[in-house]
Formats: structure tokens, sequence, C-alpha cells
């Protein structure tokens, strides 16, 4: 059902369009960062820097928007859980961004490492997960789909698993070689920055989660039984 | 009834839906404006020393509910309850019960302040002479301290001979506030206590009903539903008749249960 006062349903569409839009541009920032890692695409690299700044500026006109709408309609109920929602989400999108752009930042370092292309096999496999993570949970964002969110925040395990199997594989690789430690320390942060990239679908999984139904996931996320190692 | 409703209606009973003893239940309420049916089934109970919030578009009932719970529309002919209204456990619906005590026991304010066309001290010294003989300087003592239990003593303290009418508009309200407060009520009724009041003169009355439940039990009606949200703890929602939703403000303002509420409080109807 509509609102009565049509402007507010124009607000709220509005901030479903930035975050849309932020949600486009964090998923082609991991993808491209990642293109640019496996094949030390340094012109690439840059390309998805450049994307950063517009991701910031939208983060920013979400969250302006939201506090105006805030203070112009005093919103309640699941309007005002939408928009808190859309600062949550908008939050984490931006995080995504910085992370992403951190890879691509380091595409560009070992570009004149001793390069070692098995050592980026795990990590592919880890983008193509935490793609998909973020493609998942921004699909359940749109539709407000609650059990489409729910098993993104249940799958983020995987990404916690392939974590610590890609620290070992790295460690292993450096150990055979210790010209592969620099390039592997590299590879080593890019790790963490898909797993932390897992993380933040989760949180939109749960911002999905909150803004339909009122509370907060029930449950402790899922945690690997190893104990991750410390980065 | 049956048995959850008979241990509910019991009066200090615990109840599942406020926490807390309750100080007014109400229960299988009916109410007729001739053969009009403008209540339907009402149960709910009024938390002690709470503020209780009555929302829901025009003509849904809320305030007929509230001139039902000091029986104000027995002024009117035509006009009858049907079920209970326990005040303490006991039906002040019942033919027995002596309505000016209840009204004594029972306040309200109205949404434009009526002050009476006498002087403020008069304005208040009234309703007591009504049920107590007080000799002069205990009448000073009682004047001044439901002046101060308004908010309104620092204001009017140089002036208690002034009329009545000479004050603002939010002056006149909580003159009003003061003279229901100064016949010693349980329960106050508000019926849109700030409909007519700016938003600084607003902002008074709500921190004076702050103050208010912490000695009395009060019931208000509301069209301005951040007000219902700032000032109550519990949080009715009525539609055509009929009490859709109840429970703590906290959760009818973020997560209401059912859809006619979250529809009207986020504006999609009423």
């Amino acid at each position: 059902m509509e609102h009565t006062v049509k402007s507010f349903d124009k607000d709220l569409e509005a901030l479903g369009r930035r975050i849309a839009e932020m949600g486009g541009i964090a998923e082609k920032m991991i993808s491209d960062a990642t293109d640019a890692l496996a094949g030390l695409d340094i012109d690439l690299a840059r390309a998805t820097i450049a994307l950063d700044p517009r991701l910031d500026a939208l983060q920013r006109e979400v969250e302006e928007n939201a506090i105006l709408t805030i203070a112009r309609r005093q919103p309640l109920a699941v309007d005002l859980r939408e928009i808190v929602g859309a600062i949550r989400v908008a939050g984490d999108l931006e995080r995504v961004g910085d992370l992403a752009k951190n890879i691509a930042k380091r595409a560009i370092k070992i570009g004149a490492e001793h390069h070692l292309e098995r050592a980026t096999i795990g990590l592919r496999h880890m983008q193509e997960i935490a793609s998909l993570q973020m493609k998942d949970v921004l699909d359940a964002y749109a539709a407000r789909d609650v059990e489409r969110a729910q098993a993104v925040w249940k799958r983020d395990v995987d990404l916690d698993l392939l974590d610590d199997s890609v620290f070992r594989d790295l460690l292993t690789f450096m150990m055979e070689d210790p010209r592969n430690i620099s390039f592997c320390t590299h590879l080593l942060f890019c790790s963490k920055n898909f797993e932390r990239i897992g993380d933040h679908a989760t949180n939109i999984a749960e911002t999905v989660f909150y803004i339909v139904t009122g509370a907060t996931m029930p449950t402790e996320r899922p945690r690997p039984s190893s104990t991750p190692p410390a980065a | 009834m049956n048995m959850e409703m008979q241990t509910a209606a019991a009066p200090g009973a615990p109840n599942t839906a406020i926490q807390g003893r309750a100080k007014v239940v109400v229960r299988k309420l009916d109410f007729f404006y001739g053969e009009s049916k403008a209540l339907k089934n009402i149960n709910i109970d009024l938390a002690e020393r709470s503020v209780t919030a009555f929302i829901g578009p025009s003509g849904c009932g809320k305030s007929t509910l509230l001139r039902v719970l000091n029986r104000m529309y027995d002024l009117y002919p035509g006009q009858r309850a049907v079920g209970e209204v326990l005040l303490d456990g006991e039906n002040i619906l019942s033919p027995k019960v002596d309505v000016n005590l209840l009204r004594a026991r029972v306040g309200m304010v109205f949404q434009k302040p009526t002050p009476f066309p006498m002087s403020i001290y008069d304005n208040i010294a009234f309703g007591i002479r009504l049920y107590e003989n007080l000799p002069k300087s205990e009448m000073d003592g009682r004047v001044e301290t439901a002046l101060k239990g308004a908010a309104l003593w620092g204001e009017v303290k140089d002036k208690l001979d002034a009329s009545g009418l000479s004050l603002s508009g939010g002056q006149q309200q909580r003159l009003c506030i003061a003279r229901s407060v100064a016949i010693k009520p349980e329960v106050i009724l508000f019926d849109e206590p700030c409909s007519a009041l700016d938003p600084i003169s607003t902002a008074k009355i709500e921190e004076l009903i702050d103050e208010l439940k912490e000695k009395y039990t009060i019931a208000i009606v509301t069209h301005n539903m951040q007000q219902a949200g700032r000032v109550s703890d519990y949080t009715a929602f009525m539609y055509l008749g009929e009490l859709i939703e109840f429970g703590e403000t906290t959760r009818m303002f973020t997560s209401p249960v059912e859809q006619r509420t979250q529809d009207y409080i986020t504006g999609r109807f009423g």
C-alpha cells in the first residue's frame, strides 16, 4: 500500500535506487580487482580504484537523504526500518568498495614482484564465492527476501573456511621458496579482504532480516571449527 | 468468559500484555450511541502508573472508550455501555457507582482548555470544594501543590487572582491539568490535550505527563503518532470500534504485528 503522502514513497524509492547503484559498482569492483590481480593488469587495477569515489559519494547521498527523510517525515515501523536499513547497507557497500580498492592497489604493487600463478587460484575461488554472496544478498535486499538473506548468512562459513585454506597454501608457498614471500604476503591480505567482503554480505543479510521482520537474526553467525589465522 | 480472561480480569493479577499491576481492566466492552455500535468487544488493561496511548483514525472509538472510563457518556441520553470496566476490581459501569466520586478518581483533560470564568486560584479550589471542606490555609497549600504538579506555579504564583481565561492556551491547559490533579485522582484521561497548543506548550505538557505517571495511571488519546511514541509506555491501536493491536509502545512503533497498525502509523491510511 502506498503512503497517503506520495512524495514519501518517492523518497524511499530514491534511497533504493542509490543502494542498487552502489551494489552494482561494488560487485564490479570486486570482480575487476580480482581480474587485475590474477592478470597483473595495472590499467584494470587503476580503473577499479577510480570507481571508489563514486561509491563514497553515493554513500554520503544515501546518508544525507535518509537523515532528511527522518527529519521531514518522522518515519515509523517498516518505514523507519527501511531508512535505517538503507544507511546500514550503504555503509557496508562503501566498505566493500574500500576492500576491493585495496585488492586493486595490491595488484599494482605486486606487478614488479616474483610471480607465482598457482598462488592466485584459491583467491579466484574466494572472489567467486564473495561475488556470489554479494549478488545474492543484494537480490535479497531488492526483493526483501528473508529466506534468501538467511541462506547468504549461513553460507558465509564457506568463505571463512576458504580463507583458512588459502592461508595454509600461501604459507606453504612461502616456505617452499622465500622469493614468494612478498607476493604471497600481498595475497594474504587480499584473502582477508575477500573474507571481510563476505562479512559485509552477512551484515546486509542481517539488515534485510531486520527490515522485513523488525527483529534481529536469532542465532550466532556460523564460524568454522578451526581458529582462523589472525591478520 | 474463559479461565484466562478471569485470571486477567482479577484486580492486581499479573497480565501477559502489561508489566506490573492493572489499574483499569476493560472486559467485553460494547458501547452504543442509540442503535449504532461504537465499541465492539474491547478487552484491555491499563497498567498502573504508566501511560497508555490510544491511536487510530477519526471515528475509531478511542475518545468514546476514554469517555467510558469515567462515565462521561452518562451525561447524554441514548448512550450506553455493556460489559465490564474494573477500577481496582470494582465495576464502574454498575448503576450503584456514584459517578461524581468516580470522576474525582478518574479525572479528564480535554482537547480545548476549559478553564472556568473565575480566578486561577478558584479554578483549582472549585473542584476541591465539591469534595472537601478545607480551611483557607490548607486550601492555599492544595492550590499551590496542584499548580506545582502541573508545572504552572512559577508562571502564575504572583497573579492567582487573575482570571483563568487571561492565561495563554498552553497555560490554560496546564491549569486544567492542575484542576484534575488537585482533587487527587487515581487515573487521568487526556483527550488530545495538545492538539490546540504550540510546540513549546506541547513539550511542557508532554514533560508533565512524564512526571504525572509517577503518581497516576494515565490514558491519552492522540492523533499525533510521534507524541504517542514519546509519552506512552503502551499503545493501543483502534479501528472501526475494535481494538486491533495493543502492546509496548517501543514495539508497536518499530515492529507492529498487525498490517492495519503498520499501515496506519506509517501514514498509509487514516
